[in-house]
C-alpha cells in the first residue's frame, strides 16, 4: 500500500509538468490550429528565466572590508550584491533565497512577450499552410532557440536551488499511519504540484468565467462565425498564444529546482508532451490535463521494481505504448471532440 | 539510357559524375595552404556524404511522393546497423551479407511499424512514427543491451565466432572488407600541391548510392510513383474512386525503410561500430532537414540536401576564432572586432544554430528547397516563366 501511494506521489510532479506543457500545446492547437514543435523550447526558456533572474538578483559590487583581513594581511575584498544595499542584508539574502518563486513575476511578462513575437512574427504566416509545414518550421525554431540558449548559458546544467525552507522532505508515511520514512516526498515537489494545479485552475477559470474566455471558446468552436459577428478573433488568439507560452514558461521556472536547467530539456519534454496531447485528444484542454497526470503516474508505476521484474524495460516505453494503443483504438483521444482531427 | 528519358539520364549522369569525382571536387585547396583544413576530400566525410544521401533518397520516396512525414526513420537506420554488425560478428567481415541482412531487417521492421502507423495520417502519423522510434531507442539503450550493447554499443571483436572467416591470426583485428578488398584501402594521388585520396570504401558506397538513386528515379517515373503522388494530392478522392491506398503507401514506407537500412548497413561497413544514439529522434529530424533543405519530392534534392548539410557541418564546425581573425584581418581594427563578434556565434560550435536558421528560412521562403531556389534563379536569368513541369517540386505535402 505505501509503495502504491509513493508511486502516485512520484507520478504527480512529472505529471504536473506534462500537464502544464500539454495544456499550452493543446490551447495553441485548439485556438490557432497550429502544431507547435517549439513548445518544449518555451518550457526550457522558462527554466532559464529562473536562472537569469537569480543571476540578476546576485549582481554585486566589490567593497573593501577594513575589519577583515585575508591571509596576506591585506584588507579583505567582499562581493556585496546590490540587493543588500537596497533592502539591507537580511531581506536581501531572503530575496536571493527565494529567487525561483520570485522569478515567476519576471517570467510571465517575458514569456507573453516571446509568445506575441512568435505568433505575430512567424506562426501567423503558417495558418494556411499544411500541418507538416507547421511542424517543420516550429521544429527549426526549436533548434534555433535551443542553440541561442546554449550560446549564452553554455551546455552544462545550471543548478538553481529552491528556497531553503523547502529543502527537506515531507514524511507522508508518519501522517498516514505507516512506518516513519516509508513515504517521504520532497517539499518542493509538493509545491510544484500545488502550483501546477493552481495554474491549471486559473487557465480554466479564465476561459470559463470571463467574457474574454467565452469569446475564445466560441472562436475555438467556430472561428468564422465569431469573426462575422465583428469580433477581432485573431487578436484574442494571439493573446491566447501568449498565455500558452506563459504557462509553458511557468512550468519551466518551477521545474528548475527539480531538474537543473540545460539547453536540451525542452526537446526531452517535447516528445512526451506531444504524446500526452494526443492521448488526451487534440484541442481538448481537460483531456491534456487528465492525460498528463495519468501518464505521469503510469510512468512511475511502470518503474516499480516489482513491475520491472515482470516486464523489463516497460518504464522506458509505457507512455509510447499507451499512445500507440490510444491512437489506434480511439484516435480522437480520451476526451477529444468527435470529428476533430479523427483522420 | 537504362530505360530513362533524356532529362532523367542527364540527372543520373550529373549525380554519377559528382559522386565519382568527389575526391577532386571536395579537395579544391592545395595541401599546406591556409585553406587546406577546409578540404572535405577525406574518406570518412565522403562516405558519410553518400550514405546520408542514400538515407535521404529513401526518405524522399515516402515524404516527397506520399506526403507522409515520418519522424522516426532513424529507427530503421539503427535496426539496419545492428543487423549488419551482428552479421560481421557471427558470419563474416565481408560487407555483402551484412548489407543484405541490414536491408532485410530494416524492411521487416518498417513493415511492422508502417502497417500500424499508416492507419493514421497527418500529424498522427508523425507522432506514431516518432513514438515507435523513441521506443526502439529506449529499448536499445536499456533492456535490449544483450543484443545492442546498450550505452557502449557494439563492434566486432577478435574472439567473435565469424564462421566463414576462420580464426584471425594473433594481433590481427577484424576489418570490414569486400572479398578481401578492405574498406580503408586506397591510394593517394599527388598532383602538384594537391593530394587526392581515393578510398575503396567510398567508391563502394558511391556505387551503391548510384544504384539506389537509379532505383528511385525508376520509382518516381513508374505507375506506382504516380499512384503515390495521387495519394499526396488527394487521398480522399482516391478512396472515393474505390481504390485502397494502403498497399501503396505501405509499400512506399517499406521501400524507404529499406533504404534507411541500407544506409545503416553501409555506415557499419565503413566504420564498424554501432551505438543507440543513431536512433534518437533528432537523428530522424536530421534526415527530414536534409530532404526539405534539398527539395522534397524532387529527384536530386535529397542528395543535394544530404551533401550540403554534411559538407557544411564539416566546414562550418572547423571555423574558429583565429580563422575568423585571418579572414577579417584586412579590415580596420574596430570593424574587424565587430564582424568577428557578429559571425562567431554562427560558426564552430554554433553550427546547429546556422542549420536551424537556414532550415527555417527554407521552410518559410523556399518550400521546394535548394532545387526550387535553383529553378528560381534560372528563371530569373531566362527572364520568362519556366515550363509547367517544374511546378510539382513546390507542391506542399497533402494531409
Amino acid at each position: 500500500m505505501d509503495a502504491i501511494i509513493l508511486q502516485i506521489l512520484n507520478g504527480l510532479d512529472k505529471g504536473s509538468a506534462y500537464a502544464l506543457i500539454a495544456l499550452g500545446l493543446t490551447l495553441i492547437f485548439g485556438t490557432l490550429g497550429v502544431v507547435n514543435f517549439a513548445h518544449g523550447a518555451l518550457f526550457m526558456i522558462g527554466a532559464f528565466c529562473a536562472v537569469t533572474f537569480s543571476k540578476m538578483l546576485s549582481f554585486s559590487h566589490t567593497i573593501i572590508d577594513e575589519t577583515q583581513k585575508d591571509f596576506l594581511g591585506n584588507p579583505l575584498k567582499v562581493d556585496v550584491p546590490y540587493i543588500h544595499d537596497l533592502f539591507g542584508q537580511a531581506t536581501g539574502n531572503a530575496i536571493i533565497d527565494w529567487a525561483v518563486p520570485l522569478s515567476i513575476l519576471f517570467t510571465i511578462p517575458v514569456m507573453i512577450g516571446i509568445g506575441f513575437v512568435m505568433e505575430r512574427g512567424l506562426i501567423k504566416h503558417f495558418y494556411k499552410r499544411p500541418h507538416a509545414d507547421q511542424i517543420l518550421v516550429t521544429f527549426g525554431l526549436a533548434i534555433v532557440l535551443q542553440e541561442v540558449i546554449k550560446y549564452f548559458y553554455g551546455a552544462n546544467p545550471i543548478p538553481t536551488p529552491a528556497p531553503a525552507v523547502f529543502a527537506g522532505s515531507f514524511d507522508f508515511g508518519a501522517m498516514l499511519g505507516f512506518d516513519a520514512n516509508s513515504i517521504i516526498y520532497p517539499y518542493w515537489r509538493l509545491v510544484y504540484f500545488a502550483f501546477s494545479a493552481l495554474i491549471i485552475g486559473a487557465v480554466f477559470a479564465f476561459l470559463q468565467f470571463t467574457t474574454f474566455g467565452m469569446v475564445v471558446r466560441a472562436g475555438m468552436a467556430d472561428r468564422e462565425t465569431v469573426g462575422l459577428l465583428g469580433i477581432n478573433i485573431d487578436k484574442r488568439f494571439t493573446i491566447m498564444f501568449g498565455i500558452a507560452a506563459a504557462v509553458a514558461g511557468l512550468a519551466g521556472v518551477m521545474y528548475a529546482p527539480i531538474n537543473s536547467p540545460n539547453y536540451h530539456m525542452g526537446m526531452d519534454f517535447l516528445v512526451l508532451s506531444f504524446v500526452v496531447v494526443v492521448v488526451g485528444g487534440m484541442g481538448s484542454l481537460p483531456g491534456a490535463v487528465l492525460a498528463g497526470f495519468l501518464l505521469g503516474i503510469l510512468e512511475s508505476f511502470a518503474s516499480m521494481a516489482a513491475v520491472l521484474e515482470i516486464i523489463p524495460g516497460i518504464n522506458q516505453i509505457i507512455i509510447y505504448l499507451v499512445a500507440i494503443i490510444i491512437l489506434l483504438t480511439r484516435p480522437r483521444g480520451l476526451m477529444g471532440r468527435k470529428g476533430v482531427m479523427e483522420e | 539510357m537504362f530505360g530513362l528519358n533524356k532529362k532523367d539520364t542527364g540527372i543520373l549522369l550529373v549525380v554519377a559524375f559528382l559522386a565519382l569525382a568527389a575526391p577532386f571536387i571536395l579537395n579544391p585547396f592545395p595541401e599546406g595552404s591556409a585553406m587546406a583544413q577546409f578540404n572535405a576530400g577525406y574518406p570518412d566525410l565522403m562516405q558519410r556524404l553518400v550514405i546520408f544521401g542514400i538515407f535521404a533518397i529513401g526518405f524522399n520516396i515516402l515524404f516527397g511522393l506520399t506526403g507522409y512525414l515520418s519522424f522516426g526513420h532513424a529507427a530503421f537506420l539503427g535496426v539496419g546497423s545492428y543487423a549488419a554488425i551482428w552479421m560481421m560478428k557471427l558470419l563474416t567481415m565481408n560487407v555483402v551479407p551484412a548489407i543484405i541482412v541490414s536491408v532485410l531487417f530494416a524492411g521487416l521492421f518498417s513493415l511492422l511499424v508502417g502497417w500500424i502507423s499508416l492507419r493514421r495520417s497527418g500529424i498522427y502519423f508523425s507522432i506514431l512514427t516518432l513514438a515507435f522510434a523513441q521506443m526502439s531507442y529506449a529499448l536499445a539503450y536499456s533492456v535490449l543491451t544483450p543484443i545492442t550493447g546498450g550505452e557502449t554499443g557494439l563492434q566486432p571483436k577478435y574472439d567473435d565466432p565469424r564462421i566463414l572467416d576462420g580464426t584471425l591470426e594473433a594481433g590481427q583485428s577484424p576489418r570490414a572488407n569486400l572479398f578481401g578488398l578492405e574498406m580503408n584501402d586506397g591510394f593517394e594521388l599527388a598532383m602538384g600541391n594537391w593530394v587526392f585520396t581515393f578510398n575503396a570504401g567510398y567508391y563502394i558506397a558511391a556505387v551503391v548510392m548510384l544504384i539506389a538513386f537509379y532505383l528511385s528515379i525508376r520509382i518516381f517515373r513508374s505507375p506506382f510513383g504516380m499512384m503515390l503522388r495521387a495519394v499526396k494530392s488527394n487521398q480522399q478522392r482516391m478512396n472515393y474512386t474505390g481504390l485502397n491506398t494502403k498497399p501503396y503507401t505501405l509499400a512506399a514506407f517499406v521501400i524507404s525503410g529499406m533504404y534507411a537500412g541500407l544506409a545503416g548497413g553501409l555506415l557499419v561497413a565503413m566504420d564498424t561500430q554501432v551505438g543507440a544514439e543513431r536512433m534518437f529522434w533528432t537523428a530522424s529530424g536530421e534526415v527530414v532537414l536534409m530532404t526539405i533543405l534539398g527539395g522534397a519530392g524532387t529527384l536530386i534534392g535529397p542528395v543535394l540536401g544530404a551533401g550540403f548539410i554534411k559538407y557544411m557541418e564539416n566546414i562550418v564546425s572547423k571555423i574558429n576564432k583565429s580563422v575568423l581573425e585571418q579572414w577579417f584581418a584586412f579590415m580596420p581594427d574596430g570593424i574587424e572586432d565587430v564582424m568577428i563578434a557578429l559571425v562567431y556565434p554562427f560558426v564552430g560550435k554554433g553550427w546547429h544554430l546556422t542549420l536551424g536558421l537556414l532550415f527555417m528560412l527554407v521552410v518559410i521562403f523556399l518550400p521546394g528547397g535548394l532545387v526550387e531556389g535553383g529553378q528560381r534563379i534560372a528563371k530569373m536569368f531566362r527572364g520568362k516563366k519556366a515550363s509547367d513541369d517544374t511546378t510539382d517540386a513546390s507542391k506542399t505535402p497533402a494531409e
